[in-house]
């Protein structure tokens, strides 16, 4: 299971890997908003931790749909799927999430304090969304091999994963932001749904990749 | 440890490919599937691994043990395509099969030299020529160690030396009590191997299903519709029949 982790962020990060894709995307959209809203700092603050989820969540997206059908393509993931009495698959599609998380998601994680400043919010603020971001993005890529294995054989199937995953994806953003919320609202408190934020982190990285290796088991052709 | 298929049929987005194939493999033996296009040759190695569900029958592997289990654990599977990542050198990649896929035989290196590929282990797996990664890929056959190998055209670009060292290659591994079970155009050059012959009348399949009719099974030859180019040991007696074309729609 080492192997296939490190394989898999060897993959990412050589040329056409695409590990640097979801973060500059997220560097966009976030880069692109306080020119789009103008100069009011106090309402850049107040909206900052929506912003920064929404973008780490789309760009999280982007690079789902490659995650099986590369695999796929060069006949790898035959193998994979038939070495399954040595490793259960879902336990392989779960390592392959976490170097995808790492490769792809965690270096946006790292960018956001530094968005964070862009708009204007405050140390903790920055620092309570940094923390929601870190524990609720791994949740967005477990969903996330659940859609790309049930899409794993269409062509274009990088559309259709991100309107599965969508839905999926509204409740560990709802708690990502109002804990990220609460953190500078002084009356809110913080834990509960930074409490339930990571309780979604846990059932979706049982959830998702066991209903990923379903999906993968009975796609091949 | 035996390889038993009985009464096995495949099919493909519902167009039965084949039916009726039942064989059995010993240990150190040999059988070369052999066949026209569309013939099921590639489907049939994909249902006895278990890609593929069976449409029909059953295979399994006796005697395996708590090692192998199951044919999958057991097997080797090389398809059409190489499992080789572009972007990763030749070195990395057979590291990677060879640490994931456990039971380690041979280091990379030793592997590589086996398929005269010493030199170029440093090189990522996409700047290798065709018969370059399908001899990478056969050293992904002997890096972890598996009693069957299920061959999918396994000499589809390799030129004649290559090919001869894969039949010693093969020859070495049935000698070791391996199985193997080849589909090819090509004759392998393995000594003793016998033949399953699929669908006779795969050639004409489109016509008879436009025609509508249905062809009986298992024309142009009698008894054991499978030619054995060695008299095959009793009892293991592979016996293809070609396909049941069935009417149109």
């Amino acid at each position: 299971m080492g192997a296939l982790y490190l394989r898999e962020l060897r993959l990412a990060t050589r040329a056409g890997g695409g590990a640097l894709t979801g973060v500059l995307f997220f560097l966009a959209v976030v880069a692109t908003i306080p020119f789009a809203l103008g100069p009011d700092l106090n309402m850049l603050a107040r909206i900052g931790p929506a912003i920064l989820w929404i973008g780490a969540l789309l760009a999280s997206l982007l690079g789902l749909d490659r995650l099986f059908q590369a695999d796929r393509e060069d006949g790898s993931l035959d193998v994979l799927v038939l070495s399954a009495d040595r490793h259960m698959l879902a336990l392989t599609v779960f390592v392959k999430c976490l170097a995808h998380w790492t490769a792809s998601v965690l270096p946006l994680v790292i960018a956001a304090p530094v968005l964070g400043l862009i708009l204007n919010m405050e140390p903790l603020g920055i620092g309570a969304t940094a923390l929601t971001l870190l524990v609720g993005t791994p949740a967005i890529a477990f969903i996330g091999a659940a859609g790309a294995a049930v899409a794993v054989g269409l062509p274009r199937g990088g559309v259709l994963v991100s309107v599965l995953v969508l839905p999926l994806a509204i409740p560990v953003l709802i708690f990502g932001v109002s804990a990220s919320y609460a953190a500078v609202n002084e009356p809110d408190p913080f834990m509960p749904p930074f409490l339930i934020l990571a309780a979604l982190t846990l059932f979706l990285a049982v959830i998702g990749p066991v209903a990923a290796a379903l999906a993968l088991r009975y796609s091949a052709d | 440890m035996r390889l038993i298929a009985e009464d096995l049929s495949g099919e493909r987005g519902g167009q039965p490919v084949f039916s009726g194939v039942g064989l059995s493999l010993g240990e150190g033996e040999a059988l070369i599937v052999t066949g026209p296009n569309g013939s099921g040759k590639s489907t049939l190695l994909r249902v006895m691994v278990g890609l593929l569900p069976a449409a029909g029958g059953s295979v399994r592997l006796e005697g395996g043990g708590e090692a192998f289990p199951t044919v999958a654990s057991a097997a080797h599977y090389l398809g059409h395509l190489n499992a080789m990542k572009p972007a990763l050198t030749v070195t990395e990649n057979l590291a990677f099969w060879r640490d994931f896929r456990g039971d380690a035989a041979v280091s990379v290196g030793n592997a590589l030299e086996t398929v005269g590929l010493g030199a170029i282990g440093h090189l990522p797996f996409g700047y290798l020529s065709t018969g370059q990664r399908r001899r990478a890929t056969i050293a992904r056959l002997l890096v972890s160690r598996r009693p069957l190998w299920l061959l999918d055209e396994p000499t589809a670009g390799l030129d004649a030396q290559s090919e001869r060292q894969f039949s010693a290659l093969m020859a070495a591994h049935l000698a070791g009590g391996g199985m193997i079970v080849a589909a090819t155009h090509l004759p392998l050059g393995v000594e003793g191997a016998r033949e399953l012959r699929m669908g006779e009348v795969g050639a004409d399949l489109p016509s008879t299903s436009r025609g509508g009719s249905t062809r009986e099974a298992g024309r142009g030859g009698g008894g054991p519709e499978s030619s054995a180019s060695s008299p095959p040991p009793p009892g293991s007696h592979p016996r293809g029949s070609p396909p049941s074309p069935q009417g149109g729609g």
